[in-house]
């Protein structure tokens, strides 16, 4: 996608053109010029929470839907969302400035014993690029973490994150600790990882299964309006 | 006695092999992995386990555990009307219990055990570390030989060596389970440590919980 644009000088690009060239950037994952098209941007005068939801997000969706559709494999999704995760390096300090709209809080963490962290970090990236508040806790969580971080950061929504057919049970750790103490319907309990499925998820209790990270954004976006709602009613 | 193909056609297409003197007579089909295809091998040679047919499927399975369960139940289909029995030389493999489902529908038996790891080392062995040991990660004699082919080609890392660190950031040290001892073997899974950044350790194995499987098997067949 990138080797005939080799000679494309961002900024003689217009707002529609530099939006569309930073879309083909972040697919090909360079990450210096996805930097530079963000400050351009906001040099323009771009409101950060823009450059965000209409350059970043908006390019990384494709970036979700070429993986979704095996068109795109892991290794290139990895440098997408480092491209992207440095023009969030950018924009998080103004979108805290500007007061950008949050529209939910999430705790996320990969569970106790497993290390694999590739999947749930960009899960954290794309909800904060969709306007959640992420509390990442990173990797080989216990319950006892989980639930502190609930606890402290009020939050709506846990996400829990494994990779391996071993250390996928401890979810159900988690969420029969919540219920034990009866926080379970405090939150949204979404899970992920590859070798979940459905099933599982229903199996030990989860809100939901989100089979990627586009799918768990539209899915917290979802039951987040669904709560606001019964909770109003 | 066959001679096995090479590692490369074991990883892509499989192998169809005889342990006795004549494809297709033996009663037992050994329905396997094909990164286990030489230690099967081995172990019929070592023990005149002459009455066992080895079909092994691709062994890039490996790298989509999705696939295995179809994967085995099209084979089990294949061949069950040529044999008396067919033994699944499978663990759980990633397939979060999907293989053993599809082999209790099948009528079949298949080993225990989450993964080769295990059972090479022993499983009741593997488990009492597992706990204490997630930060390694684990090659066999034949993933040593095929890292390029399971590792670092399918992650990207031939082209994107920058990727690293985001795949092995947490990882500390790489486990070689060696199931022979071979000198050159030991070299190159050092040489695979350093590639990923890694500390290394050898850990002799031999073959473990596959080979007290097999022999589990071979007296239930050759039983009267």
């Amino acid at each position: 996608m990138s080797d005939e644009d080799d000679d494309i000088i961002l900024s003689e690009l217009d707002d529609e053109e530099l939006v569309q060239q930073m879309f083909d950037d972040l697919y090909d994952g360079l990450k210096d010029e996805i930097m530079e098209g963000v400050n351009i941007l906001l040099d323009r005068g771009w409101a950060p929470y823009r450059v965000l939801t209409d350059a970043l997000v908006g390019g990384m969706k494709i970036v979700g839907d070429d993986f979704r559709d095996g068109i795109l494999f892991v290794p290139e999704v990895l440098l997408a969302a480092n491209a992207m995760k440095g023009g969030m390096s950018i924009l998080k300090p103004l979108l805290a400035e500007t007061g950008a709209p949050t529209i939910g809080k999430m705790v996320i963490g990969t569970v106790k014993g497993d290390i694999h962290d590739i999947g749930k970090n960009l899960v954290s990236m794309m909800m904060e690029g969709a306007g959640f508040e992420v509390v990442d806790l990173g990797i080989n969580n216990p319950v006892e973490d989980y639930l502190d971080a609930l606890d402290k950061e009020k939050a709506d929504i846990l996400g829990m994150s494994a990779l391996l057919t071993t250390t996928m049970p401890y979810m159900k750790v988690v969420i029969d600790t919540l219920i034990e103490q009866g926080k379970r319907d405090d939150y949204i309990v979404l899970v992920g990882g590859a070798p979940l499925n459905e099933e599982f998820g229903k199996a030990i209790g989860a809100d939901a299964y989100c089979r990627d990270a586009a799918v768990a954004v539209e899915t917290a976006k979802t039951m987040v309006q669904r709560r606001h709602n019964r909770l109003s009613a | 006695m066959a001679d096995l193909p090479g590692d490369g056609e074991l990883t892509c297409q499989g192998a169809e092999v005889r342990a006795g003197p004549k494809t297709g007579q033996g009663r037992v089909l050994l329905l396997a992995c094909g990164a286990l295809a030489r230690e099967i091998l081995a172990l019929c040679r070592a023990n005149g386990w002459d009455h066992f047919d080895i079909s092994c499927l691709p062994a890039i399975l490996h790298n989509h555990p999705d696939r295995i369960p179809q994967a085995v139940r099209d084979a089990v289909e294949r061949h069950r009307a040529d044999y008396d029995r067919i033994f699944v030389v499978y663990a759980d493999c990633g397939t979060g219990g999907g293989l053993q489902r599809v082999c209790d529908e099948l009528g079949v038996e298949m080993l225990e055990g989450p993964h080769c790891y295990s059972f090479f080392e022993g499983n009741q062995a593997f488990a009492a570390h597992s706990e204490t040991e997630f930060t390694a990660i684990y090659l066999t004699d034949f993933l040593v030989r095929q890292f390029d082919a399971f590792l670092w080609k399918p992650m990207g890392l031939d082209r994107h060596p920058q990727l690293r660190d985001m795949y092995f950031g947490h990882y500390e040290k790489l486990v070689y389970q060696a199931q022979t001892d071979d000198p050159t073997l030991t070299e190159k899974a050092r040489r695979c440590a350093e590639r990923l950044g890694l500390a290394f350790e050898r850990r002799f194995t031999g073959y473990g919980d596959l080979e007290r499987e097999l022999a589990r098997e071979a007296q239930k067949t050759l039983a009267p």
